[in-house]
């Protein structure tokens, strides 16, 4: 076991390994054709990938943080939920149980401006 | 002899470049980051640079998680951008310098550096980001460049101790170059950000200040963090400001801050730009 980190994963060996070919679907989205291959046929598209059980039922509930459990690492994620229509803002408030205009506001009430030069 | 003019630091958020396709400069959301970049403008209009070596991450365009490099360094004549799947426009290409590019892979591996070398290379919104933001509207991009990217996804990832020397080792390469080139170099990515697990949206600005403020003076107070630590301080994107340590190191011993810009937020990010020119500061 590694280091551990509140609140965060840390994408390992471990995560790689076990995340390998949800990750590696994603990465296929970065082709227009196969992000319209798996809106016409999510499971067909899941298939052919060979998503584990719980990689495929994360995808299908759009649980972004059973994805991550599953070995998703967040960068490849993030292709999927472009498909999905899923900011990282969007990403944000489902992880943290946030709405989205709560999550979006916490971000502004951290704001801090310096500039110079 | 080639010069390094400086180093330019740059936040790469995708959003950033969507607000770019719809114009969003102005926007009051928008402008204190894009605000930011009228003195990196102006420094670059002076500077003049022909080339731009550039520290980043690949995040899923030319790399996959099969075959993953800590460090890989271009080496190609043209650099293409291509769709990452989220709908940005896809970037204009970039021209090479194979000849720069294989000195610096010579130097580095004579410097024991283990590095992949690419001649074949997709470069991301990593890059082509910071470019827009400097050279927004221009038909031809002014400047050749050397991409090296950083694995910053994958851990473990390298230390910012071998960050900083990698920098190093490209800043003496530079220095040998024969050619009468001025060199920029470019590290992009961060700052504080996070956008997976229950601590998304996680931001840190003192970090980022002590961050800014080491670079410019003393960079090696960084290497006393391992990666993970930079992960609990900055979050687990916020690793990125590994490209910036790299970037510093090639600057040589003593840089002079130019421009700084800090915002909170971007999208998820603490988002910055900062200008660092090499040498001391010159007298008024």
């Amino acid at each position: 076991m590694g280091r551990q980190i509140e609140g965060t994963f840390i994408f390992d060996g471990d995560a790689a390994t076990r995340g390998f070919a949800l990750n590696a679907m994603c990465f296929s989205f970065n082709d227009a054709a196969n992000r319209a291959a798996f809106v016409a046929d999510e499971q067909a598209y899941c298939d052919r990938f060979h998503l584990t059980e719980a990689q495929r039922e994360a995808v299908a509930s759009r649980d972004v943080l059973a994805m991550l459990r599953a070995g998703g690492n967040i960068y490849y994620l993030a292709k999927l939920a472009g498909i999905l229509g899923l900011s990282v803002q969007d990403l944000g408030a489902q992880q943290t149980g946030l709405s989205l205009e709560a999550f979006k506001q916490r971000l502004l009430d951290a704001g801090v401006e310096t500039r110079h030069g | 002899m080639a010069e390094v003019v400086g180093g330019v630091f740059a936040s790469h958020v995708p959003a950033i470049g969507g607000a770019i396709a719809r114009g969003l400069q102005q926007d009051p959301y928008w402008s204190p980051f894009f605000a930011g970049f009228d003195a990196v403008r102006a420094w670059l209009g002076r500077a003049r640079p022909d080339v731009a070596v550039v520290f980043y991450n690949d995040h899923g365009l030319n790399f996959f998680l099969d075959k993953l490099p800590t460090f890989a360094v271009g080496a190609a004549a043209e650099y293409g951008n291509a769709d990452e799947g989220w709908g940005l426009p896809v970037s204009k290409p970039f021209a090479g310098d194979p000849a720069l590019s294989w000195h610096l892979i010579e130097a580095l591996v004579a410097d024991e550096f283990d590095i992949t070398t690419c001649q074949s290379m997709l470069i991301d919104h990593a890059l082509t980001i910071p470019m827009q933001l400097c050279w927004p509207d221009v038909a031809e991009w002014p400047v050749r460049i050397v991409p090296i990217a950083i694995n910053t996804v994958q851990h473990p990832l390298p230390s910012p101790a071998r960050c900083l020397a990698l920098g190093r080792a490209v800043g003496r390469a530079l220095a040998r170059w024969p050619g009468d080139e001025r060199i920029v170099v470019f590290g992009t990515g961060g700052l504080s950000h996070q956008l997976e697990g229950p601590r998304a949206g996680f931001i840190n600005s003192d970090f980022d200040r002590r961050c800014m403020d080491a670079l410019a003076n003393e960079p090696d107070l960084l290497t006393r963090h391992s990666s993970l630590d930079i992960v609990e301080l900055a979050g687990s994107q916020g690793v990125e400001i590994l490209n910036w340590i790299a970037a510093r190191g090639a600057l040589g011993a003593a840089t002079h801050e130019i421009c700084r810009n800090y915002h909170i937020p971007i999208s998820n990010t603490a988002a910055a730009s900062m200008v660092l020119e090499a040498g001391l500061a010159r007298a008024a």
